[in-house]
């Protein structure tokens, strides 16, 4: 590409404000958190005496292993199941192609519009009548459902660009749906699967409006619907509300830097296919 | 059919190719019964997918509706009201208000990341510093990681009195302007609205940058090689190469709009009076607060025709542009 000399050197300057802008509220947050907590804070300044201890005590007084804990399980209850749901729909929208399959992809489709503000009058009262308000199942069972259109949407996407010889092929040699889809459709599957498990993960751990409505207990949420708690905790403490809100993020944020290449492919792609 | 056909014989294979055609008549009938299967099978596998959603999404959905044409409080006794609370949500002023600040929301998560995103992504590729356009695009998407509430909570930090949006202000000589930015009913609604901006422009610029990678060359080539500049070049090239990812951005970013909730929750929790208030939080109120089921239900379903209404055109405008 033939670019010339300003257009690239204003490229760089505007390429590098925008992620300064991008990581000022991050660095203001640990500013912040470095402060003492019992002052107010001012903006960007490196204190002269940085109270590391703020975190100790943001992460003890935020109860941030049972946190993690709770999120942790939240995520095991969602994602395993949503994983094995969707690719089975999607196995049999994608690669079985069952009949009247187009009209309940259309039907999954359709769910991909819904925001999860206009549901969550009728799951809240849907989970007292199950009794499983204030328990993860409250979270666990609606999400799960709330992620499936783009579940299914996703691995149909996969399995209908599978060349239809490979499964010809193996149902030639006798072998049954079942023997098709573990030995030859399950290993094929396995980049889409694990990039549709990141994205899953994500959005269950970010989730925030589900918790703060079908939870009581801030600890027993997701990370994200926990930090409600943290600003009941620390409203007279800036300082510590931040030490706590950066302890939540830093996890997330460790495994994203790890697997940024595979974390952006799979957002790319799923708001190509979304 | 037809199209298994087409992809076989543009694609002979060698070897196994040879095999096939003599065991033609018992190869078919093999395939028949195993479509036959294949249907019972595929159906079978549908079932817990099918479960999840209709138990969880479809159910409560409809339950929504019901819901909506009562008056109730949750506990006691339901009482029909027709439309009236549709009526309510179309004349109270507070929830027009929350309408409007969600439609006012839509160029700071649509057009600003969109556009911002446009300039970021062409920019990015136009360096040669792979080094640094990576580190750039890796830090860019960090908000997308973070969860939106702790963007909020981040952001409200940022514009107190005492934040760094006031301090870089008065570096810059602008410390006249400097407020409570959260705070001021003028600014409240903007400054959250930046924080969707902020939210948002990673995600536009890496998705715009994967569709740019998908741009012939040869076409920038040309065009440089006729004289254009920048201009003419993002005009008649860039933009018209990304239509389907501006379609989808525009799509997401919209739906995130209308439906903005954990910001507002953690920044300003709809203040100053309503200056932020939005759908999301009104529902919840009404809902949970408020304790009036019926109003809340009907101001959830009004809020899911207005994505649809929004969003289906553009799906439609991208699919026509397309053929």
């Amino acid at each position: 590409m033939i670019a010339s000399r300003t257009e690239r050197y204003l490229g760089i300057v505007l390429l590098s404000v925008a992620t300064i802008v991008t990581l000022l509220p991050l660095i203001s947050m640990f500013s912040a958190a470095l402060q003492p907590a019992d002052q107010n804070p001012t903006g960007l300044t490196w204190p002269t005496d940085p109270q590391w201890g703020n975190f100790a005590t943001a992460f003890e007084t935020g109860h941030v292993w049972q946190l993690m804990g709770s999120s942790l399980l939240i995520v095991l209850g969602v994602v395993p199941v949503s994983l094995v749901a969707a690719t089975l729909a999607g196995f049999a929208l994608g690669a079985l192609q069952v009949r009247f399959g187009r009209g309940i992809l259309v039907f999954f489709v359709l769910g991909l519009t819904i925001p999860f503000e206009a549901l969550i009058i009728p799951l809240y009262y849907q989970a007292q009548s199950m009794g499983t308000v204030n328990t993860p199942w409250a979270v666990i069972f609606p999400l799960i459902g709330l992620y499936m259109p783009f579940g299914v949407f996703w691995m149909r996407a996969h399995f209908i660009n599978v060349p239809r010889e490979l499964s010809e092929a193996a149902r030639v040699d006798g072998a049954s749906i079942w023997r098709e889809f573990r030995s030859i459709q399950l290993p094929l599957a396995a980049p889409a699967l694990s990039a549709l498990a990141i994205l899953l993960f994500i959005w269950t751990w970010n989730q925030f409006l589900l918790p703060v409505v079908l939870i009581a207990d801030p600890l027993q949420r997701t990370v994200a619907g926990a930090l409600t708690f943290f600003q009941g905790q620390y409203s007279l403490s800036i300082p510590l509300l931040n030490a706590g809100a950066l302890i939540i993020i830093t996890p997330a944020v460790l495994l994203f830097l790890v697997f940024q290449r595979q974390f952006i492919r799979a957002l790319v792609q799923g708001a190509v296919k979304g | 059919m037809t199209d298994r056909a087409v992809a076989v014989a543009a694609a002979p294979r060698q070897s196994d190719a040879a095999p096939a055609t003599t065991t033609a008549p018992p190869r078919r009938a093999a395939a028949r019964a195993a479509a036959r299967r294949a249907t019972l099978a595929g159906w079978l596998l549908l079932v817990p997918a099918l479960g999840f959603y209709i138990g969880f999404v479809v159910w409560p959905l409809i339950q929504g509706v019901q819901y909506s044409f009562y008056d109730w409080n949750g506990i006691g006794v339901a009482r029909w009201v027709g439309v009236g609370n549709y009526l309510t949500v179309f004349t109270d002023p507070d929830l027009l208000g929350a309408i409007r600040n969600a439609f006012i929301l839509i160029a700071f998560f649509t057009f600003i990341p969109v556009g911002l995103g446009l300039v970021l992504a062409t920019l990015i590729r136009g360096i040669r510093y792979k080094a640094f356009a990576a580190t750039a695009q890796t830090v860019l998407f960090l908000p997308q990681i973070i969860p939106l509430a702790a963007a909020g909570i981040a952001w409200s930090w940022m514009y107190a009195q005492t934040g760094a949006v006031n301090q870089i202000l008065g570096w810059l000589g602008l410390g006249w302007i400097t407020r409570p930015w959260l705070a001021d009913y003028g600014t409240a609604l903007p400054a959250v609205g930046l924080i969707g901006s902020w939210v948002l422009t990673g995600l536009c610029t890496v998705l715009l940058l994967t569709g740019l990678g998908k741009i012939d060359v040869s076409l920038y080539e040309a065009i440089r090689l006729d004289g254009a500049g920048w201009w003419r070049e993002f005009f008649t090239i860039t933009l018209p190469g990304l239509r389907q990812e501006i379609a989808v951005l525009v799509t997401v970013t919209v739906i995130a709009a209308l439906s903005s909730f954990d910001i507002i929750y953690t920044s300003t929790q709809g203040g100053p009076g309503r200056a932020t208030l939005v759908p999301g939080l009104s529902i919840f109120r009404i809902g949970f607060t408020q304790s009036d089921v019926g109003l809340a239900s009907a101001f959830g379903i009004v809020l899911m025709v207005l994505v649809l209404i929004v969003v289906l055109p553009i799906q439609r405008l991208s699919r026509a542009s397309d053929s």
